[in-house]
């Protein structure tokens, strides 16, 4: 907080005691329009003056020392030399007269200093990810193949058939590269890439980066947790720490014998687990998420639909950035709180990488301040691996910027890649 | 029309799709699909125009443009320069290099043909 001044101190005092403004500045020895101008910090306080004042106050002088707001004097100088429209020679007047905007000013400036280094940061990575430009020059000079071949094709009518033969064996080949190199892309878009740069993730990612390296075995009711590394920011150390908290009371709520002993009888049913062991539902979704033997994944969400906690099942992408698919039944359970909903879907259609899960969610809603407060909703989604089976499968995807599902209604935007259409003919068309 | 184009391209079905293209027009055209060795085949043939890939394999073609425009027999030679989007800062710098035009991958093959009749002082 930038120092109070003198004026506003005296102000302070004067409004405390009751006095009139006209009546100090008579005890004082002054006019009330200077004691006004005093007040509101518009003139430099003399000590002789501030002497007098303060007798007039019964307090002394030092009670109403210029707290001077000098080194924010000097910050919002620096702000107006990168300003030329600001009033360099005012700065002081600007602070003396409206702390708590200066307060605000210079909060603002540090905020957008800190925000264009890790623009510059983030925009450097990009710019310098080896992965990433050769993936997209790969890409890019498939695509300049493809183009520049089937022009020829389609428009030279007097092609020779040795040409001809050799053109469509160049297309072939480039169609293949160029499938192949999307994939690469997509698989490097939805990982988030080669993470090694703190800057450039979030504090969840860093969490789950950590956590991810020790298969999840990050704590447990009968052992010491894991040491969270020193390299992880403050934020993700405190989320890390909440996590590890949340799974050492999922142990105790379902011990290891028992839950053992309930999934042997139910699968891998966290309501049922839940149910028959007393315990909380969402321990039980942990629980089976991070069982290192069971091959489960678990997103979970908050109110707002974003993804705070994100473990991946083998097959099964998940969203980096952005929101995920709306067809998943995380939303539906989370619109729909202690209602337990399931889908069979499938990832990948019509792709040698096709696979079905079965996806199980629920939600709840909460009310941790009482009536008087805000409520509250969360829901998990468990990613179980499912065999090919006759029952229909619901067609979803990680997020609608990398699925090639053509003519999904659910659509919000067009894919980044090609063959995936229909962003306007469902009923979500409307913005 | 009559004129010999060097055309120095790594991905080897973009050089043939160039030189048939090209072919049709009447030029001649000799592919090159490495760095290696450019500025030497640069000096044999004695192009009246080279088409330099930005991105090659152990030469990139900013380095054959700086070496062109270094060596007073070719300082003057046009250099048609194919780049990727993305590759702003490369294109300025091959632009301060004295590259004489660019072409964006992928590309208009017309537009690739105009750009190669207009270097070679056709229109």
């Amino acid at each position: 907080m930038v120092a109070a001044l003198s004026g506003s101190k005296l102000r302070a005092r004067r409004m405390a005691l009751g006095l009139r403004q006209g009546d100090v500045a008579q005890a004082a020895g002054l006019s009330a329009s200077y004691l006004n101008l005093i007040e509101h910090n518009r003139r430099r306080v003399p000590p002789d003056v501030l002497a007098r004042l303060a007798a007039a106050l019964s307090d002394t002088p030092e009670a109403f020392a210029d707290g001077g707001g000098g080194a924010a004097l000097d910050d919002l100088r620096a702000v107006a030399l990168a300003w030329p429209t600001a009033e360099l020679t005012r700065a002081d007047e600007f602070v003396q007269r409206f702390p708590g905007w200066a307060e605000a000013v210079l909060a603002m400036h540090q905020r957008s200093l800190a925000q264009e280094a890790a623009i510059a940061a983030v925009n450097d990575r990009m710019s310098h990810d080896p992965h990433l430009s050769a993936s997209l020059h790969e890409v890019l000079s498939a695509v300049a193949s493809v183009r520049s071949t089937s022009v020829i094709l389609a428009e030279t009518d007097d092609l020779e058939p040795e040409w001809q033969a050799r053109f469509m064996r160049n297309l072939d080949e480039d169609s293949a590269r160029l499938a192949k190199g999307a994939e690469a892309l997509v698989r490097y878009l939805d990982s988030g890439g080669q993470i090694d740069a703190q800057g450039s993730m979030s504090p969840q990612e860093e969490v789950e980066a950590w956590a991810s390296g020790l298969d999840w075995q990050i704590a447990s009711a009968d052992i010491p947790s894991a040491d969270i590394p020193s390299a992880l920011s403050a934020s993700a150390r405190e989320m890390a720490r909440a996590l590890q908290g949340d799974i050492r009371a999922d142990h105790v709520s379902l011990p290891d014998a028992a839950f053992r002993a309930a999934l042997a009888a139910h699968g891998p049913d966290p309501l049922a687990i839940a149910s028959a062991l007393g315990a909380p539902p969402f321990a039980a979704f942990r629980r089976l998420a991070f069982a290192a033997d069971l091959g489960l994944g678990l997103v979970v969400c908050d109110g707002s639909g974003t993804l705070v906690l994100r473990r991946a099942a083998a097959g099964f992408s998940l969203p980096r950035f952005g929101a995920a698919c709306p067809l998943w039944p995380l939303f539906s359970a989370l619109a729909r709180p202690m209602q337990a909903i399931e889908a069979v879907v499938e990832v990948g259609a019509a792709s040698p990488n096709a696979a079905r899960f079965s996806l199980r969610a629920f939600g709840t809603a909460s009310h941790p301040a009482g009536f008087g407060g805000p409520e509250l909703r969360r829901a998990m989604m468990l990613i179980i691996p499912a065999s090919a089976g006759a029952v229909p499968a619901l067609g979803v995807g990680a997020t609608c910027r990398t699925c090639q599902r053509s003519n999904c209604p659910a659509r919000r935007e067009p894919s980044i890649l090609a063959g995936a259409t229909g962003r306007n003919s469902g009923p979500n068309s409307g913005l | 029309m009559a004129g010999h184009i060097l055309l120095i391209e790594d991905e080897p079905n973009i050089a043939e799709a160039i030189r048939f293209l090209l072919g049709r027009d009447g030029w001649q055209v000799t592919v090159l699909t490495t760095g290696q060795g450019a500025i030497a085949e640069i000096a044999r043939l004695c192009p009246q125009l080279v088409i330099l890939d930005l991105m090659l394999p152990v030469r990139s073609g900013l380095q054959i443009l700086t070496d062109i425009r270094a060596d007073p027999a070719t300082q003057d030679l046009p250099v048609l320069m194919l780049t990727a989007k993305g590759q702003e800062r490369d294109r300025e710098a091959a632009l301060a290099a004295g590259v004489s035009n660019f072409m964006t991958k992928p590309f208009d093959n017309s537009e690739m043909r105009a750009a190669v009749r207009m270097l070679m002082g056709g229109d």
